[in-house]
């Protein structure tokens, strides 16, 4: 009975989406903002990333709150589950194989994961997805060595600097008598690497943020205690 | 080119179907990075690189990280 | 795209629905609290699909200049970025999720839904110091725990 009533109500808002769908003449209006921002953006921000300029240019804010808001989920994360009990037992150490490819792909990982990072206004990529791939540089070793442990402390200093870095580059620019996160600096070459301004320094603060903060999540998780 | 996309989209559906109802939790991971890797191919077609890229990395990459370390703690880790 | 016996915007706006209707479905279904969760994800992923499409052209570059040549005409960024902070958020939402069920597990020792229900009743009757509530799904006098055995032997879940 319930799948069928469950069935019924997926079966109406199905029905429901599709008329909206062909109310709307959705996927052939062309936006505005959209095309006005492909039209100035390269003179304006002097990146070639479009996305990177809306993300920390146009949208900066927006970014910022993103910021906030994953810093909140993981730092609740973290406060559920709470601490370990000190005699809870510990997966055992991997093995070799696991350990010597864990200790080979660390430096590789941390390596193309700056680089999506620092190129994040030239080609696709940039702070979070760069990020992410920090966070797994960092969580491999541990899940080689389930013993050995991040240190907390360090991941939060890490992960405040970096939160307070994108802060103050958007204050620097109110001091200069703009708005909150106006890019700032030399514009540069389009498509040089150096170029753009401020943008690739506020992608590196955003990288090492999600990094650090996805990198203490998986070290809460891999360190709650396991049923069985 | 439609061909390509409808044989991943197709794909992807069938493995979102089969996240709900494999009755082995492992598989029904595997099944969800599946949709999550058709999805960043998707996002390739619709010519959105960037989130593709976000997409392949933090959903088929880390999200399934998080998922099998959840079910590891939950007790939901079997293989058969 | 001269073949349009397929038409490549219409496939995609399935996919998007699609896993959008089976995320719903999966939340609207299931008992377990992991199948939920893995909904919301599928729901997630269809939603970000949806947003990319809005404003979809075929005849669209990527927004990137490669080279300094500029396209003739670019897919719109903003629905681009959207969805990228969305993406970032999502699994957020999802670590957070996750660690409610581990705790939920350890507070209840299981994720079914229903099982996880009936104790929440229990204890809040408990602490009030009244008597449990006749539901619906128990004819009265009937004990919690053979209600919940008798819904075990009906549905497996």
């Amino acid at each position: 009975m319930r799948r069928f009533t469950a069935a019924l109500f997926l079966l109406g808002l199905g029905v429901m989406i599709a008329a909206i769908y062909q109310q709307m003449d959705f996927s052939h209006t062309t936006v505005n903002a959209g095309q006005l921002i492909n039209a100035v953006a390269a003179q304006e921000t002097g990146a070639a990333n479009f996305v990177t300029s809306v993300v920390l240019a146009y949208r900066g804010i927006d970014t910022l709150l993103e910021l906030t808001i994953l810093f909140t989920a993981a730092m609740i994360g973290g406060m559920v589950l709470g601490r370990r009990s000190p005699d809870a037992p510990r997966d055992p150490d991997a093995g070799f194989i696991l350990r010597t490819g864990a200790d080979l792909l660390f430096p590789l990982l941390l390596v193309v994961g700056m680089y999506i990072i620092l190129h994040g206004h030239l080609t696709p990529g940039g702070g979070f997805q760069g990020g992410v791939i920090l966070a797994a540089a960092f969580f491999v070793p541990l899940l080689a060595r389930p013993g050995s442990s991040i240190d907390q402390g360090v991941i939060s200093i890490v992960e405040g600097l970096a939160g307070a870095a994108f802060i103050i580059i958007g204050l620097l620019a109110m001091l200069d008598g703009r708005e909150f996160l106006t890019p700032l600096l030399d514009k540069g070459e389009l498509g040089a690497l150096i170029s753009a301004g401020s943008l690739p320094l506020l992608y590196l603060a955003v990288g090492i943020k999600v990094g650090s903060e996805l990198a203490g999540l998986l070290a809460h998780l891999a360190d709650a205690e396991a049923v069985d | 080119m439609e061909i390509v996309i409808l044989v991943v989209v197709v794909v992807m559906l069938l493995s979102a179907v089969a996240v709900l109802c494999l009755r082995n939790f492992l598989a029904a991971l595997a099944a969800m990075s599946v949709v999550s890797l058709g999805l960043s191919f998707l996002f390739v077609v619709v010519r959105a690189p960037d989130v593709a890229m976000t997409e392949a990395a933090i959903g088929a990459g880390l999200s399934g990280l998080l998922f099998a370390l959840a079910l590891r703690r939950l007790g939901l880790w079997r293989s058969q | 795209m001269s073949m349009d016996i397929i038409d490549s915007n219409l496939i995609l706006t399935i996919a998007a629905v699609g896993l959008m209707l089976i995320g719903i479905g999966g939340i609207v279904i299931s008992n377990h609290l992991v199948r939920i969760i893995f909904g919301i994800a599928l729901l997630e992923a269809g939603t970000n699909l949806l947003l990319l499409l809005s404003t979809y052209h075929p005849e669209a570059s990527a927004p990137i200049i490669v080279d300094g040549n500029v396209p003739a005409l670019m897919a719109d960024p903003v629905p681009q970025a959207l969805v990228l902070t969305a993406i970032v958020i999502g699994v957020g939402i999802l670590a957070l999720a996750l660690s409610l069920a581990i705790r939920v597990q350890r507070a209840y020792g299981t994720l079914d839904m229903r099982e996880v229900r009936l104790k929440l009743e229990q204890e809040i009757s408990a602490e009030a110091g009244v008597e449990m509530p006749s539901s619906s799904h128990a004819p009265a006098g009937v004990p919690a725990a053979a209600v919940t055995a008798a819904v075990h032997r009906v549905t497996p879940s």
